[in-house]
């Protein structure tokens, strides 16, 4: 396959080790989140609820992030996404909803190491304190002047989603603020 | 002499000697020892020349109130000016330099200006220079600004890394000094988020020079405790070495870490910028020692009383051998204490108080030290040094009484609560006249967001200047915080502090009480911008009654240390002079920062490639490997034209545009704005936000459209495709695509909130690669994978299928006028497609192209473009779009604004095109055209102007557009364009379209 990610194959290892996560699946589904249907299609796909304010969801299939008040964000392997629009299209034909690929649409990283909130902190106005931002909450925040999302999967690893266009610049600030002797010891 | 004692020194590791220099010259000093400790050490008392006057200055306090001490430090790229000496810590391989002096420190001929005072005073420059006007730009402007001024700018590009921390607490505690620490550990314990910081490197403020007692134990004991027990909180963060810099709305809060200023070899960022939101802002920062307004009170060697103190008893380094001591408080006295103890000698106590019977006097008198009541120092005697003072009585008018040798100046006028903080964001402040200060408030706080004070201050900074006091009032602070903030605060037993009992202060201004008007004039308040007490009694002699005033027209209090050390003194001095109380001649304003901070430090990480993000498209790095000349459009950076073998620029727009029209071209048009509008009433939707009809576009088709703003005027255009009964597609400019979609949301959000549709932005879920040309077709046939056919996919539509066996997404549009494709593919996918095309269309002549080429071609075929016929005054009519107007709609948005009267005005400036009578000649982009008329403005009459204008290698001429007045009944008629160089482009109005008007070319 001839498929590449902005970030393609992108690594590095400072005070935390930043890498490019890959091709991933990421569909928006905009609709009545306290509706049935809603409830019903992510059961299907995913087998999972429909996520609290805030919160992500996961199982073993892909997770569902909440991103707005009608917009969530489902992620999964890039190989399903058409036949899972097609089973949400499907389920949710009828009421009115959109769901869209958007998994070219965006650079995704993978965050590993004990200092990632003292990392994101030097960019991000959000507060990263842990029970702030537990495990299983998404932050819909910027770096520098950026739009970003991530959330810590546990207590070493985050995913951190950005635009596309902008996957270069994120990942030069990442390594500019993991960058060894600029420890922070805050969080 | 100042010199360096032979044991003593807290903060100094004498085993451990740093060679620094200063001026050049080498000196030593040891590990611990601030810049400012190790010139004294080194008996280098004269540091810099004032700023106005050039006269010889020192050291005078040992803190960040520190006037005269600033040198350049560094060198290059690491330079930097106005350092103030007292805060520096010392580093092997400190370099350092004074300021303000040439040619040399010793001998300064701006010195001159000293002996010219006399015709310097206050607000000289606007009463002198005021006349004639135009030689304050071009003789005194330029002199002035050579003359005055302290350090000089760096030359060199800042060579160090800063950044910025956000950090969000409970509590953010400013100052770590005995108060701050001990509310600290009640906010600590009571589970609170806390965060503290202190200037310092070290901890535990002026306690242990003044001997406090706390716990029955040298205070220095119980500083480790606390610090010990505050660092096994993990509720707790401690940050030496960074100063709360400003207090903002909402519980925002600076601190300026300092990392590698004390260890330039360390690695990492040089400063950090905290950026803390609190939900309390506890201030402990101290007080500030108040000079004394005495003649000649600005001499090398006359000194702050505390601060001498703290060189004898943190730093092991006298001032001076033999000290006079002239002060109006108890608290003074611990310096002539500690001067005796190192066995150095004390000439004379200058107490002008009448009546002086404290704890610590009689220990002085008991030490045998010379203590004289209702004494004053008449004026200081030396030239570069203080040789000696003769004093007076402090009630009379200076007449010098008795001359004494000594070699420093000790001084106290009484102490200042540091309520810079406090104030930065509107606390207010009382003047409490029996301790002569101004303290906080309490009960008119600065305001949070939930409309209660959010900044509490505690210890000697909210007025309790006695360690007992001030550490007894932060605990209560510390509780009644940890209280606001939810938390519930620990019992604990009581500190006990011991120190020795102070009588009341006396409040002294001036001294004597009664000095002359040439005293006066040798009397300074502000030693960073030369303001004496005369300059402050001259202009309130001249009538400026309110402080504010005053301080611009004196400039008290305006340099860089923004009148830590002068504005009380000076508000003392006006109020006096216009005999009224203090209070109610007003304090002047605080702002941020405290202490002034680094330019780099505010800029963070934001310089070089991290500066400004750049949109870059899938096939950026590409165009960046073959020779793609990039120019900037809106956020992305598109390539201008592909330079082939170092071949001109203007050569290769050339070679695009002919190859393009001839065989086929590439043109990356990722960067092209989709919003995906879906929804039962998204044509409805549509129907509003363009000018034509959308909603009855047929599936599989495309339509082009304009949008206007509610004002009429263009804002963007684009082609429309509907994907599903309920779903278009809307492509917009690229630099519209965020702007587009948030206005769509602001429409569906705002005012058609009960309207069922969804947007969603999926312009960079595609890369869109434009293949362009005769033989456009030729090459997707080759590619293979769906019909591409005339039939299959006529002009204006679209389909879904392979090429080459990527999914697509291929459009049937143009904006060249050819035969055309756009192609839409995944983004992960653009690059490969992109790489097939070119593989695939040698054979055909393919070459990639740019935005100039984009442009050209769209202006040989009359298509306008958003920005250039456009700038926000042009209508869809001014471009003769009618045709794009829909007169079947009720509303859309712009209509109401197009039946305005200026709106439907027929001698509005209309689009035409305009072929110059020489082909060879281009008009200038944005030139004007004039019909000979002179307005009554005395300007040239203009009917026109230039929109867009290139050479067509198509049609090997110029052409060009342009807004004429009633220009479409014009055609044919020769108007005139001047240009800068004073000559006039004649060019005849045309119709716009100038290749293939018919559109053969396209719709084949």
């Amino acid at each position: 396959m001839s498929s590449i990610t902005a970030l393609n194959g992108a690594f590095h290892n400072g005070m935390i080790e930043i890498k490019d996560a890959g091709l991933i699946g990421m569909i928006t589904l905009r609709g009545d989140l306290k509706s049935e249907v809603v409830a019903k299609a992510l059961n299907f796909v995913l087998g999972v609820t429909v996520p609290d304010q805030r919160k992500i969801t996961s199982t073993p299939k892909g997770s569902v992030a909440w991103m707005s008040p009608d917009e969530l964000l489902i992620i999964i392997e890039y190989k399903d996404v058409s036949k899972v629009i097609s089973s949400l299209n499907n389920i949710l034909s009828g009421s009115h909803s959109l769901v869209v690929d958007v998994s070219d649409a965006r650079a995704v990283f993978a965050l590993t190491g004990n200092a990632i909130r003292d990392v994101l902190s030097k960019g991000t106005p959000a507060d990263l304190s842990k029970d702030v931002l537990p495990i299983g909450e998404v932050r819909r925040s910027r770096i520098a002047q950026l739009a970003v999302a991530f959330w810590f999967t546990d207590e070493i690893s985050c995913q951190l989603i950005c635009f596309r266009s902008v996957g270069a610049y994120i990942m030069e600030w990442l390594k500019n603020a993991s960058e060894n002797g600029s420890e922070v010891n805050f969080h | 002499m100042s010199t360096r004692l032979s044991k003593g020194g807290r903060l100094i590791d004498r085993s451990k000697s740093v060679e620094f220099t200063f001026d050049g010259k080498r000196l030593n000093g040891y590990e611990g020892d601030t810049l400012a400790s190790a010139l004294l050490a080194n008996n280098q008392r004269l540091v810099g020349r004032s700023f106005k006057y050039h006269r010889p200055r020192g050291i005078v306090a040992s803190g960040p109130e520190e006037p005269n001490a600033l040198v350049g430090l560094g060198a290059g790229s690491k330079f930097e000016p106005n350092q103030r000496a007292t805060t520096t810590e010392l580093f092997a391989g400190l370099h350092s330099k004074s300021q303000n002096a040439w040619p040399s420190l010793e001998f300064d001929i701006g010195g001159i200006n000293r002996i010219m005072s006399r015709v310097f005073p206050a607000g000289f420059y606007y009463k002198t220079f005021i006349f004639p006007r135009f030689a304050w730009k071009h003789i005194f402007e330029p002199f002035i600004r050579k003359a005055a001024g302290l350090g000089a700018a760096p030359t060199e590009k800042d060579a160090d890394k800063y950044e910025y921390f956000y950090a969000h607490v409970d509590v953010l505690i400013i100052g770590g000094g005995s108060s701050g620490l001990a509310a600290a550990l009640e906010v600590g314990r009571s589970g609170a988020k806390v965060l503290v910081l202190e200037q310092k490197n070290t901890w535990g403020g002026r306690a242990p020079v003044d001997g406090v007692v706390i716990d029955n134990e040298k205070s220095e004991e119980w500083i480790n405790k606390a610090l010990a027990e505050l660092e096994s909180m993990p509720n707790v963060s401690l940050k030496n070495r960074t100063m709360g810099a400003g207090v903002y709305d909402h519980g925002w809060a600076t601190g300026y870490e300092s990392l590698t200023d004390h260890m330039p070899s360390k690695v990492g960022p040089r400063q950090r910028l905290w950026r803390i939101r609190a939900t309390r802002i506890l201030t402990t920062t101290g007080a500030i020692e108040r000079p004394l307004s005495f003649a000649g009170n600005d001499l090398p060697g006359v000194m702050l009383a505390g601060s001498v103190r703290d060189y004898i008893v943190d730093f092991g380094t006298s001032c001076g051998d033999i000290m006079v001591l002239a002060t109006n408080n108890d608290d003074a006295y611990r310096t002539a204490i500690a001067q005796c103890e190192v066995g150095l000698k004390v000439a004379i106590i200058l107490d002008a108080r009448s009546n002086v019977t404290g704890e610590l006097p009689n220990k002085a008198r008991s030490m045998g030290i010379r203590v004289e009541t209702g004494m004053a120092i008449s004026k200081v005697k030396g030239s570069k040094g203080v040789s000696g003072v003769s004093i007076c009585l402090q009630a009379g008018e200076g007449i010098p009484i008795e001359e004494i040798k000594c070699d420093v100046v000790a001084m106290s006028g009484g102490w200042s609560p540091i309520v810079h903080l406090w104030s930065h964001c509107g606390g207010k402040l009382n003047w409490d006249n029996d301790n002569a200060m101004f303290r906080p408030d309490a009960d008119r706080p600065p305001l949070g967001a939930d409309g209660s004070g959010f900044v509490i201050v505690g210890g000697s900074a909210n007025g309790y200047l006695k360690a007992d006091d001030s550490i007894k009032d932060a605990i209560s602070q510390g509780k009644i915080v940890a209280k606001q903030v939810g938390f519930k605060p620990i019992k604990s037993k009581n500190i006990t502090v011991d120190v020795e009992a102070e009588a009341e202060i006396e409040q002294i201004w001036q001294m004597p009480q009664g000095m002359s008007v040439k005293l006066q004039a040798k009397t300074f308040l502000d030693y960073q911008n030369d303001v004496k007490v005369s300059d402050v009694r001259l202009a309130a002699r001249e009538g400026y009654e309110s402080v504010e005033h005053t301080k611009r027209y004196t400039t008290l209090g305006m340099a860089t240390d923004q009148g830590k050390l002068s504005n009380i003194n000076g508000l003392a001095i006006l109020a006096d002079s216009l005999n009224a109380e203090i209070p109610n001649v007003g304090t002047t304003t605080f702002r941020p920062p405290y202490h002034p901070i680094s330019m780099g430090s505010i800029a963070g990480d934001a310089r070089g490639e991290l500066f400004k993000p750049i949109r870059k498209s899938p096939i950026h790095n590409w165009i960046e490997a073959n020779g793609g000349f990039f120019e900037p459009v809106a956020d992305w950076r598109r390539p201008y034209c592909f330079q082939q073998n170092d071949e001109p620029v203007k050569d290769a727009v050339k070679r695009e545009i002919l190859n393009t029209r001839t065989n086929v071209g590439l043109l990356d048009a990722s960067t092209l704005g989709k919003i995906i509008v879906k929804g039962p009433d998204a044509g409805k939707f549509l129907d509003m936000l363009y000018t034509n009809l959308m909603s009855n576009l047929k599936i599989g088709h495309c339509r082009y459209g304009l949008m206007c703003t509610e004002n009429g005027f263009l804002s963007d255009d684009g082609v429309v495709a509907r994907l599903d009964e309920n779903t278009y597609l809307c492509h917009t400019t690229s630099g519209g695509s965020d702007r587009i979609h948030a206005w769509m949301e602001e429409w569906l959000q705002t005012e058609w909130w009960d309207w069922k549709v969804y947007t969603a932005n999926v312009t960079e879920q595609y890369a869109q690669i434009a293949v362009v040309g005769p033989n456009s077709r030729k090459l997707l046939e080759k590619l293979g994978g769906m019909d591409v056919s005339p039939e299959a996919l006529p002009f204006m539509r679209f389909t879904e299928g392979t090429l080459g066996g990527i999914k697509v997404r291929p459009f049937r549009i143009s904006f060249s006028g050819e035969l055309s494709y756009e192609i839409a593919v995944s983004a992960s996918d653009g690059q490969a497609f992109w790489n097939i095309c070119m593989e695939a269309g040698k054979e055909f002549g393919i070459q990639p192209y740019g935005t100039e080429c984009l442009h050209v071609m769209r202006a040989e075929k009359g298509f306008i473009m958003i920005g250039d016929e456009t700038d926000g005054t042009v209508i869809p009519q001014d471009l003769n779009m009618q045709w794009a107007i829909s007169k079947k709609k009720d509303d859309f948005l712009g209509k109401r604004a197009h039946l305005r009267s200026h709106m439907s005005d027929p001698s509005r400036w209309k689009l035409v095109g305009l072929k110059t009578v020489d082909p060879n000649v281009i008009i200038p982009d944005g030139a004007y055209a004039t019909d000979g008329k002179i307005r009554d403005s005395g300007v040239k009459n203009m009917i026109g102007r230039v929109t867009s204008t290139y050479f067509s290698p198509t049609l090997n001429r110029s052409i060009a557009m342009g807004l004429v007045e009633f220009g479409p009944d014009r055609m044919g008629e020769i108007i005139d364009f001047p240009t800068l160089d004073g000559k006039i482009i004649k060019a005849e109005i045309c119709n716009q379209v100038f290749l293939d008007p018919e559109g053969e070319r396209q719709n084949v």
